[in-house]
């Protein structure tokens, strides 16, 4: 009768052609499970980055993350009648749909800022495209997340210059960073299995190959002027089914930790 | 700036009124220098048949402080639901992303209570991020000021020096 719980103006399900609510899940449990892993992932940082403006500013992204993460699980949960909370939490690692760059455990600091660009200038490029869906709660939702990442991209791309650009070891780091995860990056823009039934219908406006284009396209002039470049994709990373499954040690290890507390009580409150 | 007040189907339209000084008088947690009002997060305040709805705008999408607002703005609303004279029998908060927030509405007295407070206000173009352009030191009011780190205390908060007056301060980001 009376709440305060977040019920978005327009109801969040409502617009989706039916039929297209597992094909718009599926989207929608992409965007939010990258942001929310990745999160976690950086908040690693926090109290143990290289200097005090580093652990604030990780800390930063990481809430930021977090709080994308949390917007789209809230429009999935409009969209299939659940709980942000349950989604985010109480699922098994198995079920989480993040893409392979963001399997990766976080490493040095090099492998977190080199994983940090890679993924930040893909999903800036997938989100520009999600700003024009024929859905509008999520088109209008990621046009304030794509404010907030014009940070992230300015933060990612000065960490990589500085450390590619210092002969010995803070190169050799990149080096070894883009040689582990470099042929996974594409994964974040790997077709979804339901891809043809959004393109269809608008939801998502450009094929996942086109944008894997325009990214490489984004990023070439970087890595030239910086004498660094991307490894071959992994084939499991252009892969439908397996760009976003098969998940690796260290998401288990993540996956325990973050869902210990939930796992005390889930019935608790705060 | 509040958008769009609409009553319909309701002979109190005083109770708009009503809800808009409410709501000027609830502070941000972070900055309790300034109202949501003034600050410009209060989007609309709607009231069809006996349902008053409120929508937020986020400054930040993973502010923290966001559920905290939202819970103040219910609770300080929740009494005209008890009052008959109100004819509001349901006070709904909503969080809404119909638009971004921006600096841009922030008002002119919302501005001088940041400056007031020893935060530069974001410059009032709600086209672009500011990064990297100079903000205004809020004690000397010198452009000649340096971004420290663009992520400070609080997620709409980045960190910045005058070079000036020698004096730290933070500004309070675009969005």
């Amino acid at each position: 009768m009376t709440t305060t719980r977040t019920v978005r103006a327009g109801g969040t399900g409502a617009g989706v052609p039916p039929g297209l609510e597992p094909a718009t899940a599926e989207l929608l449990l992409a965007l939010a499970d990258d942001d929310f892993v990745l999160g976690f992932a950086d908040s690693e940082w926090t109290g143990i980055a290289p200097h005090l403006e580093e652990d604030v500013a990780m800390s930063s992204l990481a809430q930021d993350e977090l709080g994308h993460a949390n917007a789209y699980y809230a429009l999935l949960a409009g969209l299939t009648d659940g709980d942000p909370d349950q989604i985010a939490y109480d699922r098994p690692a198995e079920a989480f749909r993040h893409s392979r760059l963001v399997d990766h455990g976080r490493g040095d600091w090099a492998r977190t800022m080199t994983r940090r660009w890679l993924y930040d200038t893909a999903n800036a490029i997938r989100l520009e495209a999600l700003a024009h869906s024929s859905w509008r709660p999520l088109a209008e939702l990621v046009v304030k997340v794509r404010r907030e990442e014009a940070y992230h991209l300015v933060h990612g791309e000065a960490w990589l210059e500085r450390l590619a650009q210092v002969e010995g070891e803070p190169r050799r780091r990149v080096l070894e960073a883009l040689e582990l995860v470099g042929p996974d990056a594409p994964s974040v823009l790997a077709p979804l299995p339901m891809e043809a039934l959004l393109l269809d219908a608008g939801i998502q406006p450009v094929p996942g190959a086109e944008l894997r284009d325009q990214w490489a396209a984004r990023i070439a002039p970087v890595l030239e002027a910086l004498e660094l470049a991307l490894p071959e994709p992994d084939p499991a990373a252009l892969d439908p089914g397996r760009a976003r499954s098969g998940h690796g040690p260290a998401f288990s290890a993540l996956w325990t930790e973050f869902e210990s507390v939930r796992g005390l009580d889930r019935e608790a409150t705060w | 700036m509040i958008a769009a007040a609409t009553v319909q189907d309701t002979p109190h339209a005083g109770v708009v009124e009503v809800v808009r000084a409410i709501l000027a008088e609830i502070v941000d947690p972070e900055i309790p220098a300034i109202s949501i009002v003034d600050l410009g997060i209060v989007r609309a305040v709607t009231i069809v048949g006996r349902t008053l709805e409120v929508e937020i705008l986020p400054t930040f999408i993973g502010c923290p402080a966001l559920d905290l607002i939202r819970a103040t703005v219910f609770e300080r609303l929740e009494p005209l639901r008890t009052d008959p004279a109100t004819g509001i029998d349901q006070v709904l908060v909503a969080i809404s992303f119909a638009e971004p927030w921006t600096a841009a509405r922030i008002s002119e007295r919302g501005r001088d209570a940041l400056t007031a407070s020893g935060f530069a206000p974001p410059d009032d173009d709600p086209q672009l991020v500011q990064i990297g352009r100079p903000a205004a030191c809020p004690f000397c009011g010198s452009r000649r000021t340096v971004v420290e780190n663009a992520f400070g205390p609080t997620r709409c908060r980045s960190i910045n020096y005058c070079t000036e007056c020698r004096q730290p301060f933070e500004q309070f980001k675009a969005g």
